[in-house]
């Protein structure tokens, strides 16, 4: 599997990208800068997290207008695999490349945890190494992680498989008490919906080395690696 | 025109608005042959501040100890360099930004963490995690909960955004900190052993370059400011606090380690405190050189800055350095790709002078040496703190229920879990991170090694009050434990000295001992200091701060894989206390929170014990002996007890023999030097304690869902994780 990352000015969790990438495909992928118009050819452009251009505007907001993301958006199209995490997620809604928004978390604040996720869709490119209702932990780290739909487009995405995690307890219990951050039905990622396109606010890359606590986060890598080679 | 700048007329009264005493006015006339400009009064303003001239503790702080084999550079730059092995280095340095965090405490933490940050990576070294120190003041007054959220807000805000794990830290409340909360904010950077860059300028006609942000209004006199002590209307000073942005610094930061791979950079600094007046002085001082500023030139945020402006202005992000000739074009690429400013703003030249010109035209023209080395430096008056009254374990009334005692505690405000703060902490990013906050000390991997670097902060104010000089040994003692019990080597420390106005006899007794007792401790165990700050004037009307030498330590592990952490893991192992317990009870947190009673000698450090104590702790854990371990602090051995018990969701059961001292003395005294383990082999650490003379004991035993004292006194782990989680959360929930 070949595969870039998209760097922007204030991305700050592309080193963990590049480390994930390249423990499960073996080779290290491009790193593609923010000014770029053309994109190199890969089966996976990765968007990692950070503080795009400071996040100052909404998050992810100005990283949607700029000329790399044009190119990316085209690669999408054309069927390319897209994953974007955390921040990238935030730039896939504001690309729409991705419905729905990414709100300030409900409790207002930070949160950094290990976070509890059912694996909603195991059928998808992204997901297959796991089973459909298994709990895997990756961590979170956000601000702005608080996904909202209206209830026609989250029934929409729940009616196609297209929510591919939720926030939910350690026995799989997705209820109230286990959204970290107010996100509408839990969601935590979504695909688009030709299922080559995965937005997700926690961080798998930051769950593959069993000295980060758990190694939950390769099945995602490996998935890929799977269905992309 | 340029000369309309200074013509502002300086009186004595204006130069005392400086904060400049009779007796300094006197040196600086001296120095000058004159009177100063405007702008000249302005930089010796800062530059004779105490928090840029160190003036009341530069005399006591030469006699730390800052030596050893493991030291690459100690106090003087930027921050203090360590050997780590492998060709690599840690940068470190822990300072504080106490006043502005009381006066604005989003903005003031941000800017505190951002400073601290600039400090490290302006040696050349990519910050790799950070830890902060809070003191806030009682949880009753009616300004905590929002200097709390704010400070945590803004620590995390920069932190988050700049990529780098927060990775431990401490947060305590006492009422001496009510006016004046304590913000000090460490980094830890990881460099190349042999590309470690210095402020030192050189070359006759080089040129002297500024990148970053612009520079604005905001910070000025904020060195100043640091320097006086609050009153009423400190809340007017609000425009001296400086404004952060860190996406400006993430920038800054990948420019600067892009431009340092190469070979085009002399001397850098970054411009903190009194901005570019110090950045430019430092650089030329240590360079027995002469600089020359075209202030006309420097990068502006707003029109109609004055050369004072400029000098003063403690404006964020920005760094001043020096390039060989010729490489200009190159580095301004590089910053230019980063979308930063960068201009050419002078020149090195061999006056040892620092003019300033506007235009062409000077406006400032003062001699560096004197300028530092005529710094005022005082011995002031101090006097030893009275000795506190011995407090006698047996005058300590037992608690009706050994269990309802350990709840209180472990659910009073300074050991009630800090969750609700480091969840708000970016403390993963980069994929390091591998003890993460709420251990004894954090551990952050070394990328592509296996080796790691364990940190801890830590201070006891109580403890320094009773006893500055035990107190300050204790400090020491205490981080050199934390991080020991990670199976870590201690290596060096970072101290922030925050206290209050040194010019009170009392205070500055408390200032000499802290010093006198750190020093002791830090040659006992081969730990110096490489780098550190000094907050003074911390006190509201005449009410100084509890003192509070904060320490910041790191130390080495060979494979992180094989650092340990607090949490309980298997059932049915034994509980092992590694030291002795004498039943020291004055100033211990039984004390404070069951009696209601601050007061007693603290707990003396034993240091050839410590050090016994420690070694042997550190060879169990890289044996594969243990498979738990914490060391014992705040509430003894049931507090250590039940901080293991949560942190590994398993219970564990004390066997109380009588010790003759009696069991709550036994469960809470603070006697130091002392680790609890979990281990399924205590025979074979029994044997090796004894053959290398330390005391080891049997206590306890792992399994279960409760916490056991002695003979069936339980509570379970679930009541004892609420009053622990819950406070916090509850505490800030509430409104104000």
């Amino acid at each position: 599997m070949k595969s870039a990352v998209i760097l922007f000015p204030g991305t700050n969790r592309e080193n963990d990208a590049i480390a994930a990438l390249e423990q499960a495909s073996g080779s290290k992928p491009q790193l593609v800068w923010h000014g770029e118009t053309e994109l190199p050819k890969v089966d996976l452009i990765m968007i990692p997290g950070g503080f795009s251009y400071g996040d100052y505007l909404r998050s992810g907001a100005m990283a949607g207008k700029s000329p790399v993301m044009r190119a990316v958006a085209d690669q999408a199209k054309a069927g390319v695999s897209i994953i974007g995490v955390c921040n990238g997620f935030q730039i896939l809604t504001e690309t729409h490349l991705l419905p729905g928004a990414l709100m300030r978390n409900a409790h207002l604040k930070f949160i950094c945890k290990r976070a509890a996720l059912k694996i909603e869709n195991a059928e998808t490119r992204f997901t297959s190494k796991y089973d459909a209702g298994q709990v895997v932990k990756y961590p979170v780290a956000h601000h702005d992680g608080n996904y909202f739909a209206d209830s026609e487009t989250l029934d929409r995405l729940e009616g196609e498989g297209r929510v591919a995690l939720r926030y939910c307890d350690d026995d799989g219990v997705v209820a109230p008490e286990t959204n970290l951050n107010g996100s509408q039905r839990n969601i935590a990622g979504i695909l688009n919906e030709k299922g080559n396109v995965l937005g997700m606010m926690p961080h798998p890359e930051n769950a593959i080395d069993p000295l980060h606590g758990g190694i939950d986060g390769r099945g995602l890598f490996s998935s890929m690696v799977e269905a992309l080679s | 025109m340029s000369n309309d700048f200074n013509a502002i007329e300086i009186t004595p009264e204006l130069i005392a608005e400086h904060g400049i005493t009779e007796e300094e006015r006197e040196v600086l006339m001296n120095i000058m042959g004159r009177m100063p400009t405007y702008t000249e009064l302005g930089i010796f303003s800062v530059m004779w501040s105490e928090h840029c001239s160190y003036k009341s503790s530069r005399f006591w702080l030469k006699t730390l100890p800052t030596e050893g084999p493991q030291v690459i550079c100690g106090p003087g730059e930027n921050a203090g360099v360590v050997d780590i092995g492998d060709g690599q280095a840690a940068i470190f340095k822990m300072e504080s930004h106490n006043h502005p965090s009381y006066i604005e405490p989003y903005q003031g933490a941000a800017t505190g963490v951002g400073g601290i940050m600039r400090d490290v990576f302006t040696m050349g070294a990519r910050p790799i995690a950070n830890l902060n120190a809070l003191r806030f003041g009682s949880p009753d007054h009616p300004k905590t909960r929002h200097l709390v959220s704010g400070v945590v807000a803004g620590i995390g805000g920069y932190g988050n955004c700049m990529g780098v794990p927060t990775v431990g830290g401490e947060t305590t409340f006492h009422p001496s900190y009510n006016g004046n909360i304590l913000v000090n904010a460490m980094t830890i950077g990881l460099a190349n052993a042999d590309k470690i860059f210095y402020s030192k300028a050189s070359g006759i006609g080089n040129p002297v370059v500024y990148v970053g942000s612009k520079t604005g209004r905001d910070g000025i006199h904020g060195a100043t400011m640091a320097s006086a002590e609050f009153d009423d209307n400190s809340d007017e000073k609000r425009p001296t606090v400086q404004v952060g942005d860190p996406f400006a610094e993430k920038l800054l930061l990948e420019a600067c380690l892009e431009l340092m791979a190469g070979d085009s950079i002399i001397s850098i600094q970054d411009m903190g405190a009194a901005g570019l007046t110090s950045s430019s002085v430092e650089m030329a001082d240590k360079g027995e050189v002469g600089i020359e500023l075209w202030l006309d030139k420097v990068p502006m945020r707003e029109e109609g800055m004055t050369p004072y402006e400029l000098m003063l202005s403690e404006s964020q992000e920005r760094m001043l350095m020096v390039l060989k000739p010729g490489r200009e074009e190159e580095a301004r690429k590089i910053f230019e790709k980063w979308e930063l400013d960068f201009a050419v703003i002078g020149t090195v030249t061999d006056t040892r002078h620092l003019v300033l010109k506007w235009d062409g035209e000077v406006v400032g023209d003062i001699p560096v040496p004197p300028l530092v080395d005529a710094s005022p430096m005082y011995e002031r008056p101090w006097e030893p703190t009275p000795k506190a009254v011995e407090i006698d374990a047996a005058s300590v009334a037992a608690p009706s229920s050994l269990t309802g005692a350990l709840k209180q505690m472990i659910g009073s405000p300074n050991m009630a879990s800090k969750r609700w703060i480091w969840e708000q902490y970016d403390h993963l990013v980069m994929g390091e991170t591998i003890q993460s906050p709420g251990g004894d000390a954090a551990v952050v991997r070394i990328p592509g090694k296996t080796k790691g670097i364990a940190t801890s902060s830590d201070c006891n104010p109580v403890y320094v009050k009773a006893d500055p000089i035990e107190g300050g040994k204790q400090a020491v003692a205490e981080c050199w434990r934390n991080i020991t019990a990670t199976g870590a080597k201690p290596l060096a420390i970072t101290n922030n000295m925050n206290f209050g106005n040194p010019e009170r006899p009392n205070i500055m007794g408390q200032f000499v001992g802290a010093i006198k007792g750190m020093s002791e401790a830090c040659i006992a165990l081969d730990f110096p200091v490489v780098s550190g700050n000094v907050s003074l004037y911390n006190e509201t009307k005449g009410e100084g701060i509890l003192p509070t030498p904060v320490i910041g330590g790191i130390g080495v592990i060979a494979d992180v894989a094989k650092s340990m952490n607090m949490a309980l893991k298997n059932a049915d192992e034994e509980l092992v206390l590694i030291g002795e317990t004498k039943g020291h009870m004055g100033s211990t947190l039984y004390l404070r929170e069951i009696e209601g009673r601050e007061e007693g000698t603290p707990p003396v450090v034993d240091l050839a014990v410590e050090r016994r104590n420690g070694d042997f702790i550190r060879d169990l854990i890289d044996a594969g002996l243990v498979s738990a371990c914490h060391d014992l602090s705040d509430g003894g051995l049931a507090c250590a007890v039940t901080d293991m018990a949560m942190a590994g969701k398993l219970g564990a059961t004390l066997s109380l023999t009588d010790s003759g001292l009696g069991n709550h003395v036994a469960l809470f005294a603070e006697d130091q030097g002392r680790y609890l383990l979990s281990t399924a082999n205590a025979d074979k650490i029994l044997e090796k304690a004894a053959a290398s003379g330390v005391p080891a004991t049997i206590v306890g035993k792992t399994g279960g869902d409760a916490l056991t004292l002695g003979d069936g006194d339980a509570i379970s782990l679930a009541e004892l994780v609420d009053a622990h989680e819950g406070w916090l959360p509850n505490y800030m929930a509430q409104e104000a």
